[in-house]
Parts: C-alpha cells; structure tokens; sequence
C-alpha cells in the first residue's frame, strides 16, 4: 500500500504517521524546505534557539510526529518539492507530477508518483479583502506578518495595526507583541452583536468561549498581558503614504460590514496586518475532480474520503478548525488510506474531528466576509494587484459588456489572471461581479497547479528539446 | 433555400439600436444556438439586417471553444481551397469589423485588441525546408501574401528565434484578436440591433410544424427529403420553455452534433481537444504569431492520436500563449502531462529562451472538427427551418465573421460573396460521414 501526503503541516504531518502505523508505504511531499507547514514555522539556522515553543504552540507535538516520521524506514520526505499537475487516470488514484528542488533553479528533478491512495493536505492561504491603498509597502498579510515574526522575529514596525476578522487576529497581534512591535490595536469587523449571538458569550469572555480551541486561550492571556486593545465591528478602509504606509483610517461598520460615514478615524500606522479569514488551497482537489460544497471546501465522509476514488482531504481544505481539527483529521485519513481497522484511538480522533469542526462551522458562520466590505472600496481601489484592475473597471466592463460569464469577465478585465493566478483576488472578484453567472465557473480552478518552468517540462518530454535535436517532420499537404 | 428565408422580407428597414420586439405569440425569426463567437457574428449580421433575432446559450458566453483559444485569424496555415476563401474573405473584413465595433460601442467598451501582427511560420528541419516554401507558393497563387525569406530575415523579424532554422516564410496577413471580448462585442453589437441574448438556457428538442400529432420530437426519417416536405422546424423546445423561430441556426460549435441529434437531423461534428499554455508575463520578446511548419501536420491530420506542433505568440497583456496540441478524446477535459510536456519541448525549438519561462496556466477547449476540414454553413436540405454553421476546428474566431457574411446572404436572398455549395450540409465530401451518422442515430 504507497499513499502520498501533499502538505507537512498538522494534517499532513498527521496523516503521515498515521498511514506509517497502519502499515503503509508513505511519500510526503511540501513545498517548503522544511516540514511543518505555515502552522509550524522554522527560526532559521542561525537564530535557532531553545525557545522555538515561545513563539510555537504545539511545539512538542510538531517535534514527536516530525521525529517519528523523519525515522521511519518506510517513510520518504520530498521537501522543495512543487506539485504542477494531478492526472486523472481511467483507472486509480490521480497521478502525481512534482519537480524537485529551489522554485527559481532550473533542471529541477521530475517526480511522477502513481500511489494507491492520495491524502491532499493543502491547507488554506490568507483572505484578504482589498482597500485602497492595500498595495502601499507596510501593508501585510497577517499570514505574512506572523511568519515574519515567527521566522525571522523582526518587529514589522513601531506602531502596528492589525485588522480584518477571525480568532486568527489574535496569535498575530501576539506574534508580533513579542517580537517587540508595538500594535496600536486589533480591530475585528465583525460587530459586537454578531460576535456575542456566534459564541454564545460577551467577547472579553472569548476566552471561554474558544476553550475549544485551547491555543485561542492562550492568545486572549497574551492579549491582556500586552494590553492590546480590541476593537469590533471596526475596519480598516484606507491606508495613505506615499511610499510606504504612513497611517490608515479605521471606520465603524455595520452588520453587514458597509462602512458607517462619519465614524471614519485616522491613525498613525507604519505596519498593517489584514486578514479576513482563509481561502482552501483547492486547486489539488479540484484537478483530483473532488466535488466542491457549496461552503467552497472539499466535501468529505467521515473517513475523510472524497468524491474522487482513492483521494482523501484533510485539514483546512475541509473547513478552518484550526490544528486541532488538522491533526485529528490528519489522524482518521491516513489510518483509513492505509486500510487499517477500526480502533480505539481512531474513534477518539473521530470525536475529537467532530467536536472542533462544529467549531469551525460557527468560526466561519461569525467571522465570514458579509457583502457590505465592497462599500469600502473606491472606483480607483484596486482589487487585483496583479493585472492592477480596479474596482471601477470590473464594474465599467461588467456593465459595458452585460456578460452573462464569470470566466467571460475575468478575461475581458484581465482580473486574476495575473502570477498569482486570483488566489489574492478570486473570491473578492467574484464578490465584487455578483453571482449571478451562467457559467458558475468559480475561480478556484487551477489546472496547472504551481507555475512551471518550460525547461523542467521540455527536459521531460520525448523527442528531445535541444535546439539541434531535431525529429523529422511531416510536411505540408501538397 | 429560398424557403429557408420564407416570409422574411429583405426590403424591411433595417431597426438599428431599436429593441426587437418579441412577443410569444409572433416569436422570432432566427433562433442562433450558441453564444460563441460564430453565433454572435451571426446574430449581429441577421439583426443589422432587421431579423428579430434570439441567441440561447447553454452556459455563458464564450464560455466554450471561443474562451479556449488563442484568437488566431490566419491564413497562413491554410492550403488554397474554400477554406482559404473564407479565410481571406475574414482577413479583409475583421479590419474594418474592429473599427465598427470600436466606434459603435465606443471608448468605455474593452479593446478587441484586433491586431495584423503577421505570422512567421519556420522549419526546423532541412526536410521541412522544402515542402514550406512549396507550400507557400502555392498560397501565394491562391492570393495570400506568402513571402518566402532567407533566416537572416527571420532572425531580423524575430531576434530570438533559434537561429537554427532551416526556411521561413512571413505571412504579414496573419492577425490576432482577443476572442473573448471580440464575442461579448460582437453580442453587445447584435444587442443594440435589436436581439436577445439569452444565457443559461439549454435547448432540448425541436418544435415542428407540419408533423403527424405526437411526433413533435420524432426526427424525420434521414436522407428522405421528399418525405419531409411539409415538416418544418418552427423553433425549440429549451429548459425555459418554447422558443418560437422561423429558422433556427446550430451554432454550438463542437457540441453541435449534439444539438443536430436533438432536432433530428444527425451531423458529424466531432470534439478534437486542443491545449495552449500561457506563460507568466515578460518582456515582449515575439512579435508576431511564430510557429513550426510542422503545424500543417496537426491540422491537416485525422489521425487522433496526439499530435503537437509549436503555435508561439505574445499577447497584449505580455503573457506568451504557446499551442498547441490536438487530440480526438472526446469530451474529456483531464490534462494530461504528456500533452504540456510535448508542447513546452517544441517550443524550445523555435524560441530557445522560452526554456526560463514559467508556465502558469494552460487552457483545454474542444474545437469543432468535421470530417472532411470544410466548416458547414447554411440551411440543412434534409429539415427546412434548420441551419448549420459550426465545423470550424481551430479557426473559428477569424473565420465568424465569414461565416455571418455567408449566412446573412443567403438568408436574405442576395448572391453571396463566398461559395454556398462548397459549405452546404450537402455537399459531396460530406456525403459518406453523414450517412454513417444518421444510420447510428
């Protein structure tokens, strides 16, 4: 039995060990160089202390399953390792295709593996909605900041604002708390209301509230001991400078996240952290031909099964329920990939699983992105960075052609076709056009998974690629 | 076929930017199928003329082959013949289409980008040399602007390509468009004509006038013309109820054959699947549509299995667009690694530089393919009411506005400017196919 594991975070990482102590051949593949994934971030080398756990929560579990994996002889670990393409086959688990080695390198090494069970553990990358002046040098993602503050522990700046929506705001501020940054505020657009009918407590209790997620609570200790305020039902919707960010203004927002005019305040900023949730990586699932639920996360059984025969998806590509519910679900697919039998410990995952997704159903039920954010937006706000299409094109194109076709929009505004290939932009584009599309093309499709140098294709490729090596050729009809 | 144009009358006035009126009980005169860019070249041209006109489409606009590939309007890849015709006839109109488009939907509307960037096609090999400017020749009989010039030339024309290169051949004729906008255009044009364009809505079966009651769906018998005579197609049957025309047109591309069978009258129109990888965005290194001779074999050939050849251009927006690969697999949309990794190999033959270039998304669409290379287009002889104009392959962006050309003439009676019979569903080449096809049916 030989699975792969795309992904070492949580889910992948437990999936991994897993399917090994069932019995079954495991290749594990990420991209990084290192395992852990974005949950789990390295210091480097250099600056490697013995406080990894400072900044690192599970720090010991991340050590056991790295240890017990990294040992294991049936265990092979490709980092650097790029997965570009899924080959659905008539019969079996989709194909594999990965070349191996630094993305800028060229001749990196090709990989084709055809396992018998594939466990996709791809996880999810920031949402962030667009505002203007997004694009000035200053503004972050959360993810990025946090990994900044993880990997490299630089204090982005001296007066730092955090903003957009989700528990996920919380780690963040305290991330770069510690590295010394001092954050002027935390400001969550969703409204105090909002946030008190969705936990079922007063949101200075959010600490209890997310005792199920017990990470969270040690989050909200860190929060009071650096005296950070918190702030709902608040969004930042500009950010001004010239060539860095200078300061932002932060307005009051309703339910619905439509800014409330006249509430809008100025504040000196020199570092904005945004994230407004997280968007699954499905384009692995997608090219796998997993069904896709209408809550835009791969639909699985509850053995983490997918539509697709063979092809299992864990971790945040099921739903965001934070490490917990990665590892637990990490834990059930890889045991039931590798076919073992029903056991004690894998019930115990089961309701472990169950307990953090219901979890993460009410997480997004609260935090998600409500319609009203667009209000925020200019007709010179841009919203794909990329190919720079601003939010007054899509609207001038959308109305000028009365395209009845997202994909039709797309390519005549140029929106998410950019490097990025709309993983920035996709869903807030989507936002933005309305959905009301004939075709339904949701912008979540990537066939070619990671971009890919010709070299490293051509090399492949029979026939030679070498200028002077040349096959015959048919001619032309005479 | 001038019952096909019954009751229109060609003296009306034609009712530009005044909205057609449709009511349910009067219908329509024409029912295009299809939103791709056939059937929106056609329901401009029927609507300009005053038809009352109604696009249905499945799914979205240029939602199908139209979205899928890379905007060529050549006539560098076609052997003397109809083809070519249509092609040559396209090349001269796209010019003046472009600035009616612009100067009709004005400033605010995105760019076509129709742009003449000439082709430059190479061989790669001194076996290819030969047959490349023989065949260039013989276009050059035929009217196209085919010169054939040494490889300092090319290598003036196209600094990066591999020097290597055994012949070229320019074809300043060759052009581009953005295929997407040029459709939503040509439908925002046909729209201020007058017509509806309806989207989301599939067709089911045909209405008949004319038929035994309760055969409404039963297709005549095939091949017996004279047995038919009073049975008429009125319109079709769609997921939103009745569509009532006068003369419907398939323009569903390679899904026609599907929609043929569904208003009885079967026609052999194939999926051949096609492949085209776009790189991320660079410098502009290519500067016109560069490709390897070996491009006539892929499109000449009936043979499914995989064929490739290089089919290299930039675009506008700096991306480079690399073709393309031809297979007859069906409806089968999985990506195979084979197909980009031949792809990318060829490419390196005739730019070397690409080998650095990433590649970041690739297209899959499915072109129409007929057997015998010819597009069909016109009233099908075997249903009156029925009209064809899908089989277009790979060259159907430039060759719409021919096509609306043909069926706008025909329609109204006037002699046309290309040859009908060459294109008719009738035709001789066609004979055996259509046979085959109804017998299966």
């Amino acid at each position: 039995m030989s699975i792969v594991v795309i992904g070492a975070g949580p889910a992948g990482l437990a999936a991994a060990r897993s399917a090994l102590r069932a019995g079954a051949d495991v290749t594990l593949l990420d991209s990084s160089d290192q395992l852990g994934g974005q949950f789990w971030r390295h210091l480097p080398e250099t600056s490697r202390a013995a406080k990894q756990h400072v900044l690192h929560h599970k720090w010991s579990t991340f050590e056991a399953l790295a240890s017990e994996i990294t040992q294991h002889p049936r265990c092979t670990i490709v980092t650097s390792a790029q997965v570009w393409l899924l080959e659905q086959r008539d019969q079996g688990t989709p194909r594999v295709h990965a070349h191996v080695g630094p993305v800028d390198s060229g001749g990196r090494e090709s990989l084709t593996l055809e396992p018998d069970a594939l466990i996709l553990a791809t996880g999810a990358h920031d949402r962030t909605l667009p505002f203007s002046g997004w694009t000035l040098p200053g503004v972050y993602t959360a993810g990025a900041a946090q990994a900044i503050a993880k990997s490299e522990r630089i204090a982005l700046g001296s007066r730092v604002v955090v903003a957009g929506a989700g528990p996920f705001l919380l780690p963040v501020a305290q991330s770069l708390a510690l590295t010394g940054a001092r954050v002027r505020g935390v400001y969550e657009a969703t409204t105090l209301p909002a946030l008190a009918r969705g936990w079922g407590a007063k949101p200075w209790k959010l600490g209890a509230a997310v005792g199920k997620m017990p990470e969270l609570a040690g989050y909200v200790a860190s929060h009071v001991r650096h005296s950070i305020p918190y702030l709902t039902g608040r969004a930042v919707v500009e950010a001004h400078g010239t060539d860095r960010v200078e300061a932002v203004t932060i307005a009051r927002v309703d339910e619905n996240w439509a800014p409330i005019a006249g509430s809008e305040t100025k504040i000196e900023a020199d570092a904005v952290c945004v994230s407004h949730g997280f968007t699954p990586r499905l384009e692995l699932a997608i090219a796998a031909g997993c069904s896709i639920g209408p809550d835009r996360f791969v639909e699985v059984d509850a053995r983490q099964r997918t539509s697709t025969r063979g092809v299992y998806a864990v971790g945040e590509l099921t739903g965001i329920a934070g490490a917990d519910a990665a590892l637990a679900e990490g834990e059930i697919a890889g045991h039931f990939a590798a076919r073992g039998p029903r056991s004690a410990a894998v019930s115990r995952a089961a309701r472990s699983r169950d307990r953090f997704v219901d979890f993460g159903v009410r997480l997004d039920a609260v935090h998600a992105p409500r319609r009203g954010w667009t209000h925020w937006l200019r007709d010179d706000t841009v919203v794909c960075r990329c190919e720079e299409v601003t939010r007054g094109e899509l609207d001038s194109i959308r109305s000028q052609t009365a395209s009845c076709g997202l994909r039709s929009l797309k390519l005549s505004t140029r929106a998410g076709l950019g490097i990025c290939q709309g993983r920035i932009c996709g869903r807030s584009v989507e936002e933005l056009l309305g959905d009301n599309f004939a075709d339904g093309v949701p912008t979540d499709r990537r066939p070619i998974v990671s971009p890919v140098r010709i070299g490293d294709l051509a090399g492949q490729a029979l026939g030679g690629s070498q200028p002077d090596e040349r096959s015959p050729e048919e001619p032309p009809p005479q | 076929m001038s019952s096909a144009a019954s009751g229109y009358d060609a003296d009306r006035p034609v009712a530009r930017g005044h909205r057609a009126r449709n009511d349910g009980a009067t219908g329509y005169d024409v029912a295009v199928i299809g939103a791709g860019i056939v059937g929106a070249a056609i329901a401009r041209a029927l609507s300009r003329d005053g038809a009352r006109v109604v696009v249905l489409e499945r799914s979205a606009a240029a939602s199908g082959t139209s979205g899928q590939g890379e905007g060529n309007l050549l006539v560098s890849d076609k052997a003397p013949g109809h083809e070519l015709d249509l092609a040559l006839h396209a090349n001269r109109r796209w010019v003046d289409l472009s600035e009616e488009l612009a100067d009709e939907l004005g400033p605010d509307f995105p760019n076509i980008e129709f742009e003449r960037k000439g082709g430059l096609v190479v061989a790669t090999t001194d076996a290819g040399a030969r047959p490349l400017e023989d065949f260039a020749r013989s276009q050059a009989e035929a009217g196209v602007d085919a010169q054939i010039i040494d490889v300092s030339e090319a290598l003036r024309l196209e600094p990066d390509v591999n020097p290597a290169i055994t012949a070229a051949v320019a074809y300043p004729q060759d052009s581009q468009v953005q295929p997407v906008i040029a459709t939503e255009a040509l439908l925002a044009s046909a729209r201020r004509a007058g017509a509806d364009v309806r989207c989301g809505i599939e067709v089911l079966g045909g209405i008949f006038a004319g038929s035994a009651p309760g055969s409404a769906a039963t297709p005549s018998s095939p091949g017996t013309a004279d047995r038919g005579e009073h049975r008429r197609l009125t319109g079709v049957q769609t997921t939103a109820g009745a569509v009532t025309a006068s003369t419907v047109i398939n323009a569903a591309g390679p899904w026609a054959g599907e929609v043929a069978q569904r208003l009885g009258a079967p026609l052999p129109v194939r999926p051949r699947r096609g492949v085209v990888l776009v790189t991320t965005r660079m410098p502009h290194r290519i500067f016109r549509k560069v490709y390897d001779g070996d491009y006539f074999g892929a499109t000449q050939s009936n043979d499914a299995a995989l064929q490739t050849s290089s089919v290299i251009e930039s675009t506008a927006s700096g991306t480079v667009l690399i073709g393309s690969s031809r297979e007859q697999i069906g409806f089968d949309t999985r990506l195979r690694a084979e197909v980009i990794r031949e792809i990318a190999a060829k490419s390196t033959r005739v730019f070397p530089f690409l080998r650095d270039a990433s590649v970041m998304r690739a297209y899959g669409g499915f072109r129409p393919f007929m057997p015998d290379h010819l597009p069909v287009i016109g009233p099908d002889h075997r249903l009156e009411g029925l009209w064809h104009a899908t089989g277009h392959e790979g060259a159907g962006i430039g060759l719409s506005v021919s096509t609306a050309d043909l069926v706008s003439d025909i329609y109204a009676g006037r002699t046309p400017g290309l040859d009908a019979e060459a294109f008719s569903v009738a035709r001789p080449s066609l004979a055996a196919a259509l046979e085959t096809e109804e017998a299966a049916a």
